[in-house]
């Protein structure tokens, strides 16, 4: 008796408590059809993330490339300081020209920029590396006047 | 002499070596993924830097900002220099710079009472990362293979991680609205090529080290010398260190 | 040099990313679980005095706490991806966390609480109602028209029930906005323990000062006599809580101080330019030393009714005013030194921007007018009888 009366008095109260659960329940329908697919495979991440970081296009197409055609600059770069140098660290990004050389021919760099940048005077770079203040070293002349970039012992 | 013979290379030899190595340059290269020789599980990829061999120049950010498209004033990498004055009687703060996050490299610096010296920086790919713990989705991640990477189709942009990165290496992308950052050339180094930075680096200062590799030279560098990494108090296993960094570089 | 930028910034670190946008959303979180525990402190800890504000303080509270998601919402860089916060919540992301918290708070306690007080009113509507508004009340009735005073006793226990559960949920609600700034380990002004205590505390400070302020407000443009017992109990009870917050204000400052710890150079030298306005003048006197100043002279000595009222109002207006400088300081404040402790920032607010002065303010008319639309709907004048515990 006393059970059937709360009972009754409380039956206005299940209807929230049903509007709750049914958005609830559909949250979870609305959930499982729209949660990225394998989502948690690795981790708590989209594993298709992995494949489209890598899907990005290669500008720099490698030393190991680049030597694969243009074996007689490496060989005189081997003999000298910039044996360690990469083509592309001067040359510049070159994947498109190792695809297709024809199509996407390579500019030289400008000398007089691109040395300096290595190669000026400058307190904060290490003491054993090469520098000298272009301005007094060389009068104005271009720096491969002198040294030849690719091996650029006198 | 030289041009006739890299012309006579690019028409004969092209086909010579398309026929031969034809597959593998296109993978190295192109856009189309690999057969997929590479598995997550066998790397476990770090960098090593020797502060005693970075002269400045800024060729890292320029090669950075090329292979990644990285958008004007934001830096996946950057170099700072740091004067460190004599301290005679009060502690003196550090001198630092990093003008445009030296994608042209610095203006040259005439001697100073002190020392001075040049930091690269780049995303520590942190193994405990503050900014993969704060995302609230799961758009940011530490990959199977060890690198920190943003899912740019699922970032909601609310820059939660930027804040809880310590070293500043995370920014939104003015365009694609969500967060980015370095990726340690992760569409490189997983097709065998190392990261545009350290391809770049005329001296040698940068290296991609795989810690999985045994053969790999980070396993003799960190037993022969003593290395750091940036503010190892905040506990983040960072995976960039540092060889002869100076205790004042934050 | 960079404009704006004095020192060394690490360059990624010159843009600030979270806007007054994210000043607003701590600010009106804090309202809403301030405003709710008022409304308790009737319900739960019998104070009878605040009866006449215990509605309007639930109506507040739900008019904050729509649009509290707002300034989230904006700031996001992909806003249509939001609910992505719902399918694959980060399990340590503290943000993450807070939408199931918001979610939790808003159906199961601020919802069903109004609902519950006000089921009488709602069924009487239904049927005296014609219209629109018939087919509202009909709605919110959820198809029970059973008012008897057996369900009502029942009303009454279970409303009990939802405030004692709401008070822990609303400490729950604005101390995990704390946290979310407070365990930024990267951030040394963020990275406090007491972050999410001082949150609370003024969040209590500001939404009771919200109630009381809307109160007299209210009561002015009807016309009708305040309740002075009401007021100064209400006063009585923002000066406690703006007290321990104060305490706890000082005690982080005092801490930070004599740790003198590597970031504290940088910190102090920021609260003294770029924050000076803000943090010493703002925050800490015109906001919080004034009006402890004006509450506390009504603790120790009597004064007039209208002189009460106007020491009240000013007080409340001023703390409002102080833990939204707080709430600035707390994230503006908080992106503007580098994290290499050598360089500042500046925050440039922008004017018309989905991020500017003009959303902002938007922003913060919104929840009175949601606030007016809920008055007009559940008036929240009639109910002057007290619960009985």
């Amino acid at each position: 008796m006393v059970v059937r009366r709360l009972f009754r008095d409380s039956a206005h109260l299940v209807r929230p408590a049903l509007v709750l659960v049914a958005c609830m329940a559909l949250f979870l329908v609305v959930r499982s059809a729209i949660i990225p697919k394998a989502f948690g495979q690795y981790g708590h991440y989209r594993p298709g993330a992995l494949d489209l970081v890598r899907q990005h296009p290669i500008a720099f197409a490698g030393q190991d490339t680049c030597v694969m055609c243009h074996d007689d600059q490496a060989t005189v770069r081997a003999a000298g300081k910039h044996a360690h140098v990469a083509c592309e660290a001067c040359h510049g990004p070159l994947a498109q020209h190792a695809d297709d050389p024809a199509a996407h021919v390579p500019k030289l760099p400008d000398v007089a920029d691109l040395c300096r940048r290595c190669h000026e005077k400058d307190a904060a770079k290490p003491r054993n590396f090469p520098q000298v203040a272009t301005a007094e070293h060389s009068s104005g002349m271009a720096c491969n006047t002198c040294h030849q970039p690719h091996n650029p012992h006198l | 002499m030289d041009i006739s013979r890299r012309d006579i290379f690019t028409v004969g030899g092209k086909l010579l070596i398309l026929a031969s190595v034809g597959a593998t340059l296109k993978q190295i290269t192109g856009a189309e993924p690999p057969s997929d020789a590479y598995r997550l599980a066998d790397h476990w990829w770090g960098m090593i830097i020797d502060i005693d061999k970075c002269i400045g120049c800024g060729n890292c950010v320029r090669a950075c900002s090329k292979e990644n498209n990285v958008p004007e004033g934001f830096f996946r990498t950057w170099v700072e220099r740091y004067q460190i004055e004599d301290q005679i009687k009060e502690v003196k703060q550090p001198r630092v710079e990093s003008p445009n996050g030296a994608i042209d490299g610095f203006p040259p610096l005439a001697p100073i009472d002190g020392k001075s010296f040049y930091v690269p920086k780049l995303c520590n790919h942190c193994a405990d990362s503050p900014c993969v713990q704060v995302c609230p989705v799961g758009a940011t991640f530490v990959s199977p293979d060890g690198v920190v990477l943003v899912d740019q189709t699922y970032c909601l942009g609310c820059r939660y991680c930027v804040q809880a990165c310590p070293y500043g290496c995370r920014y939104l992308h003015p365009e694609t609205q969500t967060v980015d950052k370095c990726t340690l050339c992760y569409h490189r180094i997983t097709k065998g090529l190392t990261t545009a930075c350290c391809e770049n680096c005329p001296t040698g200062a940068r290296l991609l080290v795989d810690f999985k590799n045994p053969k790999d030279p980070v396993h003799e560098i960190l037993r022969t010398n003593k290395v750091q990494v940036l503010k190892p108090y905040m506990a983040t296993g960072a995976k960039v260190y540092y060889e002869n960094l100076d205790g004042a570089v934050r | 040099m960079i404009p704006g930028v004095d020192g060394f910034m690490y360059p990624n670190e010159v843009e600030l990313q979270w806007s007054v946008l994210i000043v607003l959303y701590p600010y009106i979180t804090g309202l809403v679980a301030g405003a709710f525990i008022l409304a308790s402190l009737e319900r739960v800890f019998n104070v009878a005095a605040v009866r006449p504000t215990y509605r309007l303080a639930l109506l507040t509270a739900l008019a904050f706490l729509l649009v509290a998601p707002l300034p989230l919402q904006l700031h996001l860089g992909h806003p249509e991806r939001s609910l992505e916060m719902y399918l694959t919540p980060h399990t340590s992301s503290a943000m993450a966390m807070f939408g199931f918290v918001y979610l939790w708070y808003l159906t199961v306690v601020l919802l069903l609480e109004i609902w519950l007080e006000y089921r009488t009113e709602i069924v009487g509507l239904a049927q005296s109602t014609r219209g629109l508004k018939r087919w509202i009340y009909r709605a919110l009735t959820l198809g029970s028209y059973d008012v008897s005073p057996a369900a009502r006793r029942m009303d009454e226990k279970v409303g009990y029930a939802v405030t004692v559960i709401g008070v822990p949920s609303a400490f729950l609600l604005h101390g995990y906005v704390g946290f979310i700034f407070g365990s930024v380990k990267a951030n040394p002004w963020w990275s406090t323990p007491l972050m999410p205590v001082v949150f609370l505390f003024s969040a209590m400070v500001s939404g009771i000062a919200a109630v009381m302020v809307l109160y007299v407000v209210c009561m002015k443009l009807r016309k009708t006599a305040i309740d002075m017992r009401c007021l100064d109990t209400i006063a009585r009870y923002l000066f406690y809580t703006f007290v321990i917050d104060f305490t706890l204000e000082m005690l982080d400052l005092i801490h930070r101080t004599y740790e003198s710890d590597e970031s504290f150079r940088s910190l102090d030298f920021m609260v003294h330019t770029r924050l000076l306005f803000s943090h010493v003048i703002l925050q800490i006197f015109l906001g919080t030393l004034v009006p402890l100043f004006l509450l506390a002279a009504n603790q120790l000595w009597r004064y007039t009714e209208g002189t009460r009222k106007a020491m009240y109002m000013t007080a409340g207006a001023l703390t409002l005013v102080g833990i939204f400088a707080m709430r600035w300081n707390v994230v503006i404040g908080g992106q503007l030194f580098s994290k290499s402790f050598l360089g500042y920032t500046s925050y440039k607010m922008q004017l018309a921007s989905r991020e500017g002065l003009v959303a902002a303010v938007l922003l913060m008319i919104l929840p009175f007018v949601i606030f007016f639309v809920l008055v007009k709907l559940l008036p929240p004048w009639q109910g002057g009888k007290a619960h009985e515990a």
